[in-house]
């Protein structure tokens, strides 16, 4: 996927210098965390951009987010009706194509919903909700989303949600720590229950990542936790697409 | 039985009303057949009834609130006063701030979860009415006995709906408080603040005016919950076809309210309003009485159009119901078409059900009959006023008298040492970090501060780091013992706490909790607190921009203590100054600020260790207040300090205790001279705060506070791996740690 000139680029660079690399995110009626990946996309050095969820075209973004929040009230179960929303019928075949796609939280479970990422998540075991700044590790430092951070490497983000405990059955498990596509994991404690404190996956391409915790609010030392962990994130996307 | 319309009333004015069982007075029911010169029709009655309810109304309280306007100390600040859904405050660089603090009590003894749920809900429209976008919000808190086994059914529930509701709509909550005590246990309070921040041309005003325009009705579909008393007038004029028993309270859906937001956001973006209220208490009632009153006066509305969840709603029920996530807009024939798009657009159902008109009636009409025609000001504005009795309290001198100096003191270090860990393991002293870790405190990326610090933080704009800052405070306790006190001390306390977060105090908004206001007793701590708040914010320079008033917070006879919270709005030119309570720094000075008198009344210390209540709570020297409070935004924005942390109940080792665990450090203390070290670690004494000084900074610093005037003793350093009061003894921080963090987990998890 080549960067695209854009007409409109809001800001000069962040970390990464001055970049014409598009990243959408999506709006879903419910989504909360919208204008935090837009902003950090925006810090990193790449021009946001806001995707509607009605809205099947993706206005020639190079990558998708989608965001947190409770899309939908999370009715029926997170994540079960956007994934059937009209941008997600683009999403999901440009994400079957290479296109990189970042699911944090909510979108983590439209992504699982979507069966672009197999397994589930359900109520946390402790049966509320949980806000906190949680240390993870990342495993795959090799996805398109993960390459500015090293295999092992410790980064704390925040935690915040209902239905956070990842699931999925024994084979797929195995599966999934076979083939390296576990892409972060707990540490310390598991806020969860996350079955082998599995945090984040990857698909096997390696485009398609979600997580439960929320890199985007780990971007600036003033916000959040007062941390720029989750930076890697953007900056690794950007590296990514502007070499491609 | 036929629709009870304006002319069968008329015509019957013999007619018996259930005037009493809606809760009014004879002679107020005597006054609206006055005010009409005819009996009212059900749905008037209905509506009389509900707004002039003490809850809509404040009969009681109004003759007393009064004084927050006539001693309102000029401010420039003020963009919007008391009357309006919040008062608006200019925080610089074309912005203001709006925000309030609401209650809803009852409902959430009732059924914990959605009345605290609704709770939140409620105020976020509020905030939303007067164009401002909702930024963050806020839950103080107070609960019966922390081990009594009602307050594990109440607790949970409130705080899962508080998150459940407020984390769905993506507003980061960023403090409050967590009181218990027994005086709540039939009586929860559960309180509610947001915050709100607009462009000054983006202030939008409940009125309705200009003849023509349309009334939009917005958001959720009307349904039968949250009618209270209405049900009776509808079971007795009407044959009881319908569904029979209503649930009082309110059923909230947070997703619905996220969409009103956005699309109220949107809405007000394109200037498509000419003026809007949200639908709370009283419903319909309320929205449409109060936005004709506030306008030239005339409205017809066609209540049949209203979209309901239930077609078998009377229209006495649809007037009163409290259905959450409606609002009412008043909007110009060309802009309807537009803003019916927007709400399309945003899946939100939007419905004309009426207009403004050349009159100066409020008419109401039902498939073409008309149910009411009254004057809109007689329901919104006019309703009775009471000067209810009051007078000090017979027992008020006996408990003055009962003076905390006389309880036994800690003997010697060992002894000491006991209590200090008693105190901070107490459920009032404890970290409520299990509670509030349910609240997103991170959503929308701009919160700079959040509980346990001081005063919650947002940044507003991100080009000039401009931001707000808001702590809530109050101390039933300190209240009881004197009421006037209790307020200045809860305003002082506000205060200090948004002064050291490095923001400067603009205005105040206010809960005031009491009793029954037909109890004399009552009344006069009522007064007492209102006088004190008025007298304090005039002292202080900090505008009372609006508030609410909860009464009749009683178990049979017994009152709760009188708990006036105070919530304080502070600005801050530049967020990267702020000032966190994090002892974080090894080898920095730690200063304690302020005078440590002998003050152990309503204090922590004698609740935890003796169960005691008695004598008088701290003195207030607010003049002291404000210069603390200079001195710690002076030194927050020179970079003089690093950290800094109020003192208030459990005195200075419950803030040194909170302060180190926050930074994971150590800290040796000495005591200073003139002081022991009982009342070094445990007097309330207002008016102090400790801070973290950099060995480069000190000499600065105790210029500035010297030549200010303000007295400094210098009590210790940041070091090591544990709390150490020298001669004394001293707790490992992973002792500290345990005791200060296992308690609320162990009695509700």
């Amino acid at each position: 996927m080549t960067s695209r000139p854009s007409p409109t680029t809001t800001r000069e660079g962040g970390p990464s210098g001055r970049s014409n690399t598009r990243i959408g995110v999506v709006t879903f009626p419910g989504t909360l965390d919208d204008k935090d990946s837009l902003r950090a996309v925006r810090l990193a050095g790449a021009e946001p951009v806001s995707l509607w969820h009605r809205d099947k075209d993706l206005h020639q973004v190079d990558a998708v987010i989608l965001a947190g929040g409770f899309s939908y009230g999370d009715y029926l179960r997170a994540g079960a009706i956007s994934r059937f929303s009209p941008v997600m019928e683009t999403v999901i075949e440009q994400a079957k194509a290479g296109m990189p796609v970042l699911g944090i939280c909510n979108g983590f479970q439209v992504l699982t919903e979507a069966h672009l990422l197999p397994g589930a998540m359900l109520r946390n075991d402790h049966l509320h909700f949980i806000c906190r700044d949680q240390k993870l590790r990342v495993e795959n430092a090799e996805t398109a989303w993960t390459s500015d951070y090293s295999a092992g490497q410790e980064i704390s983000v925040p935690l915040k949600n209902m239905d956070g405990r990842y699931v999925a059955d024994e084979r797929v498990l195995d599966e999934l720590e076979a083939e390296g596509r576990v892409a972060f994991r707990y540490l310390d404690k598991n806020p969860n229950g996350s079955l082998r404190d599995i945090a984040g996956i990857t698909n096997a391409a390696g485009n398609v990542v979600g997580l439960m915790p929320h890199p985007e609010h780990a971007v600036e030392p003033l916000t959040g936790t007062g941390r720029t962990d989750g930076l890697g994130f953007f900056t690794s996307i950007i590296k990514k697409l502007v070499n491609a | 039985m036929s629709l009870d319309t304006v002319k069968h009333a008329a015509e019957t004015p013999d007619v018996a009303q259930p005037w009493k069982e809606l809760g009014l007075k004879e002679d107020e029911y005597a006054r609206i057949r006055e005010i009409l010169g005819r009996r009212p029709t059900g749905a008037e009655l209905a509506m009389y009834s509900v707004m002039w309810s003490e809850h809509c109304s404040y009969k009681s309280s109004k003759v007393h609130l009064k004084q927050f306007g006539e001693k309102a100390p000029a401010n420039d600040a003020m963009l919007v006063g008391i009357g309006e859904n919040a008062g608006v405050v200019d925080v610089g660089q074309g912005y203001a701030v709006t925000f309030k603090v609401e209650s809803h009590n009852h409902p959430s003894y009732i059924e914990p979860y959605q009345g605290a749920a609704t709770g939140v809900g409620g105020i976020v429209r509020d905030i939303l009415a007067m164009g401002a976008r909702p930024v963050a919000v806020v839950d103080p808190l107070r609960f019966g006995a922390a081990d009594h086994p009602d307050t594990k059914r109440v607790l949970p529930g409130v705080v899962a709906g508080i998150g459940g509701y407020g984390n769905c709509l993506g507003l980061p909550n960023i403090g409050g408080e967590v009181v218990f005590d027994a005086c709540y246990q039939g009586n929860p309070l559960v309180n509610a603040g947001c915050i709100g921040v607009m462009k000054h041309e983006d202030i939008h005003l409940a009125k309705a005016s200009g003849p023509g325009n349309k009334v939009i009705l917005y958001g959720a579909r009307t349904g039968g919950d949250g009618i209270g008393g209405v049900s009776v007038l509808a079971s007795e004029t009407f044959e009881s076809t319908g569904p029979a028993k209503r649930p009082a309270v309110q059923v909230g859906d947070p997703f619905q309210e996220k969409l009103l937001i956005e699309c109220t956001l949107e809405i007000f973006k394109e200037k498509l309003v000419a003026g809007i209220q949200d639908l709370g208490g009283a419903g319909l009632s309320c929205a449409t009485s109060e936005l004709a009153s506030a306008g030239s006066g005339g409205m017809r509305v066609e209540l049949d159009t209203v979209p309901l969840r239930d077609s078998s709603l009377s229209p006495e029920e649809i007037l009163m119901s409290e259905s959450q996530e409606r609002m009412c807009a008043i909007v110009e024939p060309h802009h309807v078409e537009r803003f019916l798009e927007i709400c399309e657009k945003w899946d939100v159902i939007a419905t004309v059900i009426g207009e403004v008109t050349e009159g100066s009636q409020l008419e109401i009409f039902w498939h073409g009959e008309q149910i009411v025609e009254v004057p809109p000001r007689s329901v919104a504005h006019e309703g009775p006023t009471y000067h209810r009795p009051f007078a000090r309290p017979s027992w008020q001198d006996a408990l003055q008298a009962d003076d905390a100096g006389k309880l036994a003191r800690p003997a010697n270090g060992a002894e000491l040492r006991e209590q200090v860990l008693k105190l901070i393991a107490s459920p009032n002293q404890a970290s409520k970090s299990w509670i509030t870790d349910q609240y997103d405190r991170f959503v929308q990326g701009n919160t700079v501060l959040a509980m346990p610090e001081d005063a919650g933080m947002v940044r507003i704009d991100e080009e000039s780091n401009l931001g707000v800052a808001m702590a809530t405070d109050g101390n039933g306790r300190y209240a009881k013992l004197d009421p006037y006190t209790g307020a200045q001390l809860a305003l002082a306390e506000s205060y200090r706490n948004v002064a050291a977060s490095g923001a400067k105090p603009l205005a105040i908004s206010d809960c005031l909790n009491f009793g029954s206001p037909e109890d004399p007793d009552v009344m006069w701590q009522f007064a007492e607190a209102t006088r004190g708040l008025a007298d304090g914010c005039l002292e202080l320079g900090t505008p009372v921009t609006g508030g609410n008033v909860s009464l009749y917070n009683q178990t049979g006879e017994t009152a709760i203590h009188p708990t006036p919270v105070v919530a304080v709005l502070g600005v801050i030119d530049d967020v990267t100054r702020r000032t966190p309570v994090a002892f974080a720094e090894e080898g920095q000075l730690l200063y304690l600020l302020g005078d440590t008198r002998e003050e152990f009344g309503g204090s922590a210390w004698s609740e935890v260790v003796h169960g005691h209540l008695g004598g008088m709570p701290p003195k207030v020297d607010l003049g002291r207040e404000k210069l603390l409070g200079e001195i710690l935004i002076s030194a927050s924005r020179d970079g003089m300090i690093d950290a800094a942390h109020d003192l208030s109940d459990g005195g200075l080792i419950q803030a040194v205790t909170e302060s180190c665990l926050r930074g994971g450090k150590g800290a040796r203390l000495v005591v200073p001279d003139g002081l022991d070290a009982f009342t070094f670690l445990f007097s309330e004494s207002a008016g102090r705060a400790v801070v973290s000084v950099p060995r480069s900074e000190e000499l600065r610093f105790n210029d500035m506070c010297g030549a200010r005037g303000l007295p400094v003793a210098r009590i210790g350093v940041v070091d090591g791996e544990e709390i150490e009061i020298q001669g004394e003894f001293s707790i490992p921080l992973s002792e500290l740690r345990t005791a200060h963090e296992a308690t609320i987990p162990a009695l509700l998890a």
